[in-house]
């Protein structure tokens, strides 16, 4: 973490949005992000008041209570240049739905479309705003990338993830079949019907298995933790990190779901 | 309430196990996904002709009375009759009596969804008025005592086999030695069988894509020819079609059919395209001598003016169907309605009620890519959403998961709550793993940990060590 | 169940409801109206616009890859002479069904005296029909065929093998277009009892998605371009 002298005041200043599953299950992941972002030009804070997005609740058919966490959010980011999540599903939540969400409410609804201006998830922020065109990174191994839905459909991010990991040295991308098909996660949906969930991945495995590639990559937690968890339970040799472990050159550490013995 | 739960969750549990469904299910896939995407790219239009059609749909919806009565009126200076409905039974019985009146023993129908949700076959039946299914797929889900598993594919779950010994079943008065093996010959077969229903049908009843307010015409759409063949020989033709299918003049019906055979199958033109105006006139010497058009509510009218008035714009084309990953892993019949996937997820409360269907919008994941193909730009996630909403104001669901979900919201709204509580849970699940980063089995998370591994947190939160860094680096 | 009248009045009361709307509003009134008269075009794909060279081209290519056979023909001598080597071809007895189209009553028949025309509404027996399709739409290889004395609906689907007819000149671009020439014909807003637009032969792919022909229509569409 670089120390507050060394960038200049005038660098935008970074809200990072850490998500709630980031925070939990995989806080790596939220460090390759604020390392990524200093590489690329920028300060970063991490607010303490955050939790989560609030799209449990919302995806449940309760506003009210992800409306509460929202103008919890906004409050909180309101005074960052931008704020950036690694993962598409809570910067969708941000950028497209809190507009949505708030609209009625005469104090917020300016503010969530303030907001959602400069919300952004990680890997589009890094290529469209930044203008970051490579990583200084080194990860000699077959990848296949999966597109979370959210990534793709709310926020239109396609391209970004795959031009920062084609500067990745040693790295080789293997397009994934159907990559833009979903991994069965849905949030509470992959709780509440586990069996669907269960089939979707199902497939979404098949695909990734038919590349060969040694490690998936994607940009969302929620899709990692669900495809982690099929390839462990089909014991399968596939390693799955989200994009951000590679671009920062953090890989060094297990994969998800992997073991985690002392070294 | 549970028991449709239960019921759903047990024609998942079948579905799922069901190899030859699943692979069935894989031709979607590789067929009609991939030929839409082929039709689609071929016509560069095809996003500025999608516009125009929601367009066109929203401007009908928000005048639909009075297309309707520009329609009625039409229809009837030209000698037809329009019946409306109001319930799924007004619109049995006006069907019933209408055939009664021309005196039908045989009704043959060509493709008609609606009448499907009104359960019109049993009705007729059930008055001694024999009701033959002509479109293939249906006829023979009819033959099978079922109901279609897709809106355009009705057998789409079947094979080839399974098809022949229906027929031979069925087909009385057939040499037995006859060959059944291809599909070739068991479509031979039913154009023979259904060739003499349609010749002795007293009534035909189809169904409409489009009513054409400008020409008081209905539209359908068929490749296998059940369309026209329903509407020109029987004697009486009646159309059944809700009250949403509605649209102003003949360039709005072209707009419209340029989007729906590319979103259906990938076809660019579905080989039969009939718009049926009415009964003979002077000249004529086929059609019909009496022309009947039954407009159904059914609910439709409550869906206005609200949050789902934008299903109304649906044109039954079948896309979101094809390219939904639940319905790709469950098929049709699980979702237990005339209408499945997520069409049907957003359709069936809302004439059905959400008490009897609640699983429906439930079951998604929201990929959103239902309305990424949708060719009239219906925004079906954010629908389905909103009846979870009803659903969740009604708190009916189970109590541990509205507990916990208490529990959690309580929680994430209080950030200094929540982080101590998170910062004790994650090393203790971190701990209880062990060095195996992974749970297969954990209490309360056997929904997940049934058919996946759960990877375990990893020691700390990222507040935790982000905290802990911070101090480092001041000291 | 409510009487007729009372349905309509009860389903067209729920609408405005639903609607927040009057029955009296002028200006709803008046945008229905307007659209029905001025029934404006939506866009027009680029594919739907050619010159008449570009339109038979495309129609025959269209007509072709949905299955149908097309024939050029330079003179009506031709067509029937097409017509008649299609039959015997085919081994379809020399037989043909028409309706009382004019422009088909005067082909020179007596270049092929043997094939036996009959005329009126199919018969579930035809093997073999000629119409003559009013206008046709290049854009997807479609046909529009009209009923009426002329060309007969039943003439369309009853046979094994139908065949139609058209003009060169009356093979236009988009179906815009082709319904401008039908509401030439038949006048503004109203349109005869009905209009096929007809695509190729019939097919199914209900079974397993395997294409079979002649599901209940033809088995097969000869489509005949005349100048």
């Amino acid at each position: 973490m670089s120390s507050a002298s060394d960038a200049a005041k005038d660098d935008p200043l970074i809200g990072l949005f850490v998500t709630c599953l980031v925070d939990l299950f995989r806080p790596s992941v939220a460090f390759a992000a604020i390392k990524l972002i200093e590489a690329g030009g920028a300060r970063v804070e991490v607010p303490r008041a955050q939790t989560c997005c609030g799209q449990p609740a919302y995806n449940s058919g309760d506003p009210a209570d992800a409306a509460a966490i929202a103008r919890q959010v906004i409050e909180t980011f309101e005074r960052f240049d931008y704020v950036v999540a690694p993962s598409g599903s809570c910067a969708g939540m941000l950028k497209v739905h809190y507009p949505r969400l708030l609209a009625e409410d005469p104090q917020f609804a300016e503010r969530a479309k303030q907001l959602a201006a400069k919300s952004f998830e990680l890997t589009s922020f890094l290529v469209d705003v930044l203008g970051l065109a490579k990583v200084d990174a080194r990860y000699e191994t077959s990848v296949t990338y999966h597109d979370s839905c959210s990534s793709l459909r709310e926020l239109h991010v396609k391209d970004a993830p795959r031009h920062l990991l084609a500067s990745v040295a040693g790295l080789t991308l293997i397009e994934l079949p159907e990559s833009e098909v979903c991994c069965g996660f849905g949030g509470t949906f992959s709780v509440k019907y586990p069996d669907i969930s269960g089939a979707i991945l199902d497939a979404k495995l098949h695909n990734i298995l038919s590349t060969g590639a040694r490690t998936v990559l994607a940009g969302d937690l929620g899709c990692l933790l669900q495809i982690a968890g099929g390839l462990k339970r089909e014991r399968a040799n596939v390693e799955a990190r989200h994009v951000a472990e590679v671009l920062a050159d953090m890989t060094d550490a297990p994969a998800i779901a992997a073991t985690r013995e002392p070294r | 309430m549970k028991d449709a739960t239960d019921s759903f969750k047990r024609s998942v549990a079948e579905a799922l196990a069901d190899t030859e469904l699943q692979r069935a299910l894989q031709n979607v896939k590789s067929g009609f996904i991939v030929k839409s995407a082929a039709a689609k790219a071929k016509l560069p239009e095809f996003g500025t002709l999608r516009a125009e059609a929601r367009a066109i749909k929203d401007h009908t919806l928000t005048h639909l009375d009075l297309y309707l009565e520009a329609y009625e009126r039409k229809v009837v200076e030209s000698g037809g009759q329009v019946h409306f409905a109001e319930t799924a039974a007004d619109a049995r019985d006006i069907v019933l009596k209408l055939c009664r009146e021309h005196g039908a023993k045989l009704v043959v129908k060509g493709k008609s969804m609606v009448s499907e949700e009104i359960g019109l076959n049993a009705h007729l039946q059930a008055a001694g008025i024999e009701a033959v299914e002509t479109d293939l797929g249906e006829y023979i889900v009819q033959l099978r005592g079922e109901t279609p598993s897709h809106i355009i594919a009705p057998v789409i779950h079947l094979n080839k086999e399974t098809i022949a010994a229906d027929f031979r079943r069925a087909h009385r008065g057939r040499p037995t030695s006859r060959r059944l093996n291809d599909p070739q010959d068991l479509v031979a077969e039913a154009r023979a069988v259904l060739r003499e229903k349609f010749l002795a049908a007293d009534v035909g009843i189809t169904g409409a894509n489009l009513l054409l307010a400008e020409t008081r015409s209905s539209v359908i759409v068929t490749s296998e020819g059940p369309g026209p063949l329903t509407s020109t020989l029987p004697r009486t033709h009646i159309v059944i079609a809700s009250i949403a299918k509605i649209v102003p003049t003949l360039e709005d019906a072209c707009t419209i059919l340029r989007l729906l055979a590319r979103s259906a199958t990938g076809q660019e033109i579905t080989t039969y395209t009939t718009f049926a105006t009415g009964p003979r006139r002077g000249d004529d010497p086929d059609g019909p001598t009496a022309y009947h058009v039954v407009l159904v509510d059914n609910g439709r009218s409550e869906m206005l003016g609200g949050v789902f008035q934008d299903m109304l714009r649906c044109i039954r084309c079948g896309a979101c169907l094809n390219h939904c990953p639940v319905y790709g892993a469950i098929g049709g019949h699980a979702y237990g309605s005339v209408y499945p996937g997520p069409m049907g997820a957003v359709l069936t409360p809302a004439l059905q009620g959400i008490d009897h269907a609640r699983d429906l919008p439930n079951a998604s994941s929201f990929c959103g890519r239902c309305e990424e193909v949708c060719p009239m730009s219906i925004p079906l996630p954010s629908m389905m959403r909103a009846w979870r909403e009803r659903d969740f104001a009604q708190g009916k669901r189970s109590r541990i998961g509205r507990l916990a979900f208490k529990v959690w919201a309580f929680a994430a709204k209080r950030p200094r709550l929540y982080h101590p509580l998170a910062g004790m849970s994650v090393p203790l699940l971190a701990r209880l793993a062990g060095g195996r980063g992974h749970f297969n089995r954990l209490p309360f998370a056997k929904a997940w940990t049934g058919t996946r591994d759960l990877p375990a947190p990893e020691g700390k939160t990222f507040q935790q060590l982000y905290a802990k860094a911070r101090r480092r680096h001041r000291q | 169940m409510s009487a007729p009248d009372e349905a309509r009045a009860i389903v067209l009361a729920r609408i405005r409801s639903a609607l927040g709307v009057a029955t009296l509003d002028r200006a709803r009134r008046s945008a229905v109206a307007r659209r029905l008269e001025r029934h404006p075009r939506g866009t027009i794909p680029a594919q739907a616009v050619q010159s008449p060279a570009g339109c038979i081209a495309r129609l025959s290519e269209m007509l072709t890859k949905q299955g149908a056979e097309v024939a050029r023909v330079a003179t009506p001598e031709d067509a029937v002479h097409a017509i008649a080597s299609y039959l015997s071809s085919n081994n379809l007895p020399p037989r043909l069904r028409m309706g009382s189209d004019l422009r088909l009553a005067a082909l020179p028949w007596r270049e092929a005296w043997d094939i036996g025309r009959v005329f009126g509404r199919a018969e579930p027996t035809d093997k073999a029909c000629l119409s003559r399709a009013l206008v046709a739409a290049a854009e997807t290889g479609t046909l529009f065929l009209a009923s009426g004395a002329e060309n007969p609906t039943t003439l369309n689907f009853l046979p094994e093998i139908h065949m139609v007819l058209i003009r060169a000149s009356d093979i236009v671009g988009s179906y815009e277009e082709a319904w401008g020439r039908l509401r030439g014909v038949y006048g503004e807003r109203s349109l005869p009892r009905s209009v096929n637009l007809i695509s190729g032969p019939s097919r199914t792919a209900d079974i397993e998605q395997t294409i079979v022909r002649g599901a209940h229509g033809p088995r097969r569409l000869f489509v005949l371009i005349l100048p």
